[in-house]
Formats: C-alpha cells, structure tokens, sequence
C-alpha cells in the first residue's frame, strides 16, 4: 500500500491586524497536525466548528498554504507558498464542498461547471472535455440531458452529486469532502454516502471526510482524527477510536450524539418516568 | 382536552401548473406536558402544516381543516387580531435558522423585549429584567450585557439560545421547534436539546419537535407521526415507532440511518419504499 498523503506537523496561524484600539493578534487555527493516509481508504476529520478542520481541508487541497510543516503528495513535497503548484499537482487533489447551493455558479451551465476544471487545467479539446462530462454525469447517477441545465433547477442531492462529477474531471487522486452530506436530508444522504463508496472502489480514491456526523463517519471512515482547538487529540483506526476513545473531548462528542436505538429510548423513557 | 387538536388539514399552493397541495389530510392532537415530533423529509409538507397552524402562511395558501382549535379555540374561523393575541404567547415557534430569524438590525435584547412589550404589556424596567432572567434560564453567561450584542456578534448556537428565550417570554403552553438544531453542531446540539427538554419538563408546556433527525427524535420525543409528501404515514408512540414500525416508509428511514448500516451498503429510502399507494390517492 502506497501512502498518497502525508501531513508533517502542519501549523496556520492567521494574523488578525490590530486598529487604534485593539491589539493585532495571531490565532492559532492548525497547530501541528501529522497523519498520513494511503491509497483507496479514507480518513475522517471530526470536529466542532472552529476547531481547524476545514482550515486543514484547504490547505490539504493546495488552496491555503500552511504557516509551518510539510506536506506530501504521492511523496513528493508541495509548498504552495514558493510557487510549487504545477497543474499536474492540481489535478492530484480536489474537493468537494459543504453547500451545494453555494459552491455551484448559477449562472453556468452544469456543462460549463463541469468542464472547466479542463479548461483551466488541461489542453483537452472541446469534444474530448464534453465526452468526459457526458461520462461522469452518468457516473454519478445523472443524465445526459441535465448537460445543458443550471444549478437552481435540480435539488440538494442532485446539485452535491453534480459538485462530485465536477471534482472528479480531473481525474484526481485524493478528494477531500468538506462536510459533503451535512445539508443533506436522510435519505439523500444515504445516496450520496453510496455513491462515494462505489467511486471510491471504481477509482481506487483516497478520501479525506471532513464531518462532525459519528454515525457517518463510522459507516464512511477507515481512519479517524478528532481535532480540538486546532490540535489532534486522537488519532487511529475506525475502530479504536470508536471502540475506546482516549481523549476527553472524544468521549464528549460520542455522550452528545443522538442514539436511535431502541435501549437507549427505553433508558431515557424510564429516566423521564423516574424525574 | 388536547391542547392542539388538527383533523383533517389540507394546505394548498397555486402553482402555474394548478393547485399543489403540500399537506394533504393531516390530523393531530398534542396534550399538555406531551412530547410529539414531526418526521419527514423535506418536503413532506411537516413545517408547512405547523405555519399553517400558526397562521404564518402568506395569503396566497389555501389553509383548510375539518377542526383546527388550540385550547377548544377555534384557531381558522377566529378573527386576525384575536388570533395574534393568541400566536406568539400561548403558542411560540422557534425557527430552523436561527441567525436568519433574527433581525440583524436590532440587538437580541430589543427583540427580546419588543415579545414582552407586545404580549405582556410590561414597562422599561420590568422587561429588562424579565429579559435578563430569560438569558439566564437558556444559558447565555454575562446576561445583562449579552442583551445589547447584535446577533451577527453571537455564535450559531447563542443565536438559538436567543431565539428559545424570545420564543418562551410570555410562557406559552405550547412551543412549535421546527428543526432547531440542523444547523449545530453535535456537541451545541446536545446542549440545546437538553435546555428545551428541561423548559419543556419545569413549565409542563406541549412540545413539537420537527426534524428529520431520527437520532433526535429518539432523544426527545414521547409521540412520532410521520410525514411523507403531504400525508400522514404513521402515528405511534416512541417506543414502538423504533421497536416495531407499521409503515414501509418508516422501516426504510429507519434502515437509511448509517447506524444501521449492515453491510458495505446504506439502504437507500427509494429502493425500499414504493410510494404508489401515496401517489395514486394524492393526485
């Protein structure tokens, strides 16, 4: 098994500038996360809003570059910092957004949302990028006549499915999924959650899962990492973590989420009789 | 006597295509102290019927019912400004998004005290410090001077914090929560959940809780009825909602959940659930 990606003691500070009044202060979001993830499994980042995650997801997907640290893709070093962003680098890694309302233009075509990560990255010919298209709508369970449509006129599901095929285009070795179902319903969901399991499998993809869901990430993940403060508290297999979580903040988060089955309503009906 | 007895509710839209009815024959009741939670997807018509009831709907819904009556009051045939005596003190409704349903051009403390002035006729001062206790009960530290931030200043879950504390001022006897904890979360959500199931338990106030949260519905709920495309699919208390379902579609959403996942694969609601039964009799 080859490791795709490799994080080193990444570090982001971000300066807040001080005014007449206040002081210029740095806020510490990522302070030294390592974790590596290889090919075909997935790793799932837990934790709370304003807890550094997403921070991490950009930097993962070479949109920020990091204060401090090393990372590695396919084992080759990206600083996105002195201008190491090759297109070929690029096309490694992609991600998929939390909104699906609001990572897709509503003023393109999904064709034109579809293709232009080719036409930015790539010199593919025009009919070579609309074939292209043509077979990811299909493989993320859309039709070829939703090419000429736009965003408003599909729902959430479909809209998240369509923000998949975009990051798939470049044919990318890691995805990383900001939150990717957390705006979605139920049943949605579990659609969406399949379809990345299936492309997982037909793609051989690295995921990165960015979540604060358990329930999904123990059904998605094969790794996980709980950030808290900026700082990984926990970090190991599935079901390590799930089976005897170390950190206080891990047992805190698994207390706090909702369980739906049928002993636990049992307990709490009886708790509620007792009071 | 129920406090909020619905038979029969049928809310229609006029669309360019004709009229579409978003719920279609849904009755309910909710007894005082009681627990029930309103399960669907979204579009299921479950936040629709709930406006209906407060009359929050715009003019252009077509609102119908064989009873709809909150206290042995009949809430459609009532005049407009009796009703608004009623909504907004007996029956309060907290929002889905809690920093959309603020005004952002006020702060929390001004809109808190604009519920006090309206329903309770309070003065300056008395509203003040009625505003104040309210921040306390809800859990927002530094009260008395959390009341002059404006919502943009607070966090997502201070925000419903706020909104729960405007939504109980005048101690209603029954709260509408539609999906006040989607947009938090897990740990905030836990927190919040906690807070409504201990105002609801101190002020013995009916509680509906509309979600399409199975997990949520587990942890707060003494009654469930399930929603699918504007009907009722089922009724049932908690228990034997989760034990034991009647309805196909509620076996599916149970199966949908990820904590239920057996295999490699989730159910899908679509693969176990064919609503023909639901569409034939709809349209």
């Amino acid at each position: 098994m080859s490791v795709i990606l490799e994080a080193r003691n990444i570090v982001r500070d971000y300066h807040v500038p001080g005014s007449f009044l206040k002081k210029a202060k740095t806020v510490h979001a990522v302070k030294g996360v390592s974790f590596q993830v290889e090919k075909g499994k997935t790793l799932a980042i837990v934790g709370e809003s304003g807890c550094g995650k997403s921070t991490l997801g950009r930097i993962l997907t070479l949109i920020d570059p990091a204060t401090s640290g090393e990372l590695l893709i396919e084992g080759k070093t990206v600083d996105i910092a002195k201008g190491d962003l090759t297109p070929e680098m690029r096309r490694k890694v992609q991600i998929v957004f939390q909104n699906p309302y609001g990572s897709l233009n509503p003023r393109q075509k999904i064709g034109d949302i579809l293709t232009e990560p080719l036409v930015i990255n790539t010199k593919t010919p025009a009919d070579e990028r609309r074939d292209r298209a043509m077979t990811l709508l299909k493989k993320v369970g859309l039709e070829e006549k939703h090419y000429n449509r736009y965003p408003h006129m599909f729902s959430g599901g479909q809209r998240q499915r369509i923000a998949i095929a975009r990051a798939l285009m470049l044919n990318p070795k890691l995805l990383v999924l900001d939150e990717p179902v957390s705006a979605l319903d139920l049943s949605v969901q579990a659609q969406v959650l399949n379809l990345l399991a299936d492309l997982q499998d037909e793609f051989q993809l690295t995921y990165v899962f960015i979540s604060h869901d358990l329930s999904v990430v123990r059904y998605i993940a094969d790794e996980v990492m709980v950030m808290y403060f900026g700082e990984a508290v926990e970090y190991g297999s599935r079901d390590e973590v799930f089976a005897d979580p170390k950190h206080s903040y891990t047992k805190t988060l698994f207390a706090a989420t909702p369980r739906a089955d049928v002993e636990s309503i049992r307990a709490r009906l009886a708790r509620k009789k007792a009071a | 006597m129920a406090l909020l007895e619905i038979e029969n509710l049928v809310v229609e839209f006029e669309t360019a295509s004709g009229p579409f009815r978003a719920v279609n024959g849904v009755s309910m009741k909710v007894h005082e102290g009681e627990v029930l939670a309103i399960v669907g997807e979204s579009g299921s018509g479950k936040s629709v019927s709930m406006l209906a009831a407060m009359g929050l709907l715009p003019w252009t819904a077509k609102v119908t019912a064989d009873k709809l009556t909150f206290n042995g009051r009949d809430l459609l045939g009532m005049p407009a400004n009796e009703r608004r005596k009623i909504i907004g003190k007996d029956i309060a409704m907290i929002f889905q998004e809690p920093v959309a349903s603020l005004n952002p051009c006020f702060t929390v403390g001004f809109q808190i005290e604009e519920v006090l002035r309206v329903h309770m006729g309070l003065d300056k001062a008395a509203r003040r410090k009625r505003a104040i206790e309210l921040f306390q009960a809800v859990g927002i530290p530094d009260p008395a001077e959390r009341l002059n931030s404006y919502p943009h200043q607070m966090s997502g879950g201070q925000c419903q914090r706020v909104m729960i504390a405007i939504a109980i001022a005048c101690n209603p006897k029954l709260l509408i929560a539609d999906e006040p904890t989607t947009a938090l979360d897990v740990t905030i959500q836990k927190q919040i959940l906690d807070l409504l199931m201990k105002l609801q338990a101190d002020h013995g106030m009916g509680l509906i809780m509309i979600t399409h949260n199975m997990g949520v519905v587990a942890e707060t709920a003494d009654r469930v009825v399930v929603q699918y495309k504007g009907r009722k699919m089922e009724e049932a208390d908690v228990l034997t909602l989760f034990a034991n379902p009647k309805s196909n579609y509620t076996r599916a959403l149970l199966a949908a959940l990820p904590d239920n996942a057996t295999g490699d694969r989730l159910p899908t609601i679509s693969e176990l659930f064919v609503d023909d039964q639901v569409e034939g009799a709809a349209r």
